[in-house]
């Protein structure tokens, strides 16, 4: 008779409760440490997500591939494949050993789960001042870290590098992440409304200034995380994205990198 | 010079801001911002009305340019977008093709 042990770890990023199932203790306790301040025991998950390691790259050098299909989604990567139902709730990944494959997979999750439900991951840091969020979106270079480092002590930093955002009882809301960029620190596990939504630039001095319609779509758009193929959840994210931008005020912030800059951000 | 006949993808999804439409294919994500002339292009295919006829009567006499000019840059738009599915250009009208598909 063979005895096998299954270990359990509840992760809940954005109000999404996932139950994660793995053989291994080691591996639940590199989760338990990797999401400190996720971990949650809410009851019932929306996923349950069954983990197999394995000791060798599935498919090594392939590229990225997102399939939405009759409802069910498949991701494939080099080191690892996840295949998700989520009208039965139910997910596995087949990855290798480590939370890096989990974590790309988890946020590939996060970004299907919210693109039907009119939210989205950006490639943004975000903080929280006054009780509103405040989003920093830019390409890498752009000084989201930069920014989340000189934040003053009043400001919650929900992430430095990704930001989620959903949409709640008429409202669009920014929560805290897991997902840390150079910072190497997780955000606050908090949400609050999104004051304004930012375009990161680096330059001599501090500004905040107006930014037209037509280039914060264009600029959303291309900061959105988003992997899937699917013309069904593309349509509704491009629908998303304009909704975000009638209730959110878009601007550019100009900034030079010394926390006075701050004093733009309340 | 053969007729072209220009109608508006399927796969897409677009939204007027401004007097620019903002047009992506929902099955690469292609992302095309249109300035005001592309966007009366646009606006007018519907794939029964020639490209010509549309430079001649919406575009000439709005935005003051010769046609030559005109009909030069709207087919190179045309190209451009029928290549990613956002335009879709035919030789025959669209109630001429359905016709032809009924008959058949």
């Amino acid at each position: 008779m063979t005895v096998s042990a299954h270990y359990q770890i509840g992760i809940e990023v954005g109000g999404l409760p996932i139950l994660v199932n793995t053989k291994d203790a080691a591996f639940r306790d590199q989760l338990a440490a990797h999401y400190a301040g996720f971990i949650s025991r809410s009851q019932p998950p929306r996923f349950h997500l069954d983990v197999e390691l394995l000791s060798a790259p599935l498919n090594p050098g392939a590229e990225i591939a997102v399939e939405a299909r009759n409802g069910r989604w498949n991701v494939r990567r080099a080191d690892f494949i996840a295949e998700c139902d989520p009208q039965a709730g139910r997910a596995t990944i087949r990855q290798s050993a480590g939370t890096h494959s989990f974590d790309s997979a988890l946020r590939i999750m996060h970004t299907l789960a919210l693109a039907s439900e009119g939210g989205f991951l950006l490639h943004a840091a975000s903080a929280i001042r006054n009780g509103r969020a405040f989003i920093f979106s830019g390409v890498s270079g752009a000084g989201k870290t930069t920014l989340t480092r000189m934040a003053p002590a009043d400001a919650t930093i929900l992430t430095d590098e990704v930001s989620y955002v959903r949409f709640r009882s008429g409202i669009f809301e920014a929560c805290g992440t897991p997902f840390a960029g150079e910072l190497a620190r997780n955000g606050a596990n908090c949400a609050a409304p999104v004051k304004t939504l930012f375009f990161l630039e680096q330059g001599p001095e501090n500004h905040s200034g107006e930014i037209q319609p037509q280039e914060a779509l264009r600029l959303l758009l291309r900061n959105i995380l988003f992997f899937a193929a699917d013309p069904e959840l593309v349509s509704e994210l491009f629908r998303t994205a304009n909704e975000f931008l009638e209730l959110v005020p878009a601007r550019r912030l100009t900034f030079r990198p010394e926390p006075h800059v701050w004093s733009l951000i309340q | 010079m053969k007729p072209t006949f220009i109608e508006r993808g399927t796969a897409i999804a677009s939204r007027l801001l401004g007097n620019e439409m903002m047009v992506m294919s929902v099955k690469d994500s292609t992302f095309f911002t249109l300035n005001e002339l592309a966007t009366v292009i646009w606006n007018a295919a519907d794939g029964c009305t020639d490209l010509s006829e549309i430079v001649c009567q919406k575009i000439c006499p709005a935005f003051d340019v010769d046609y030559q000019t005109a009909i030069t840059d709207a087919n190179r738009f045309v190209e451009e977008l029928s290549q990613h599915g956002i335009l879709v250009a035919s030789g025959q009208p669209k109630n001429a093709i359905e016709t032809v598909k009924v008959s058949a």
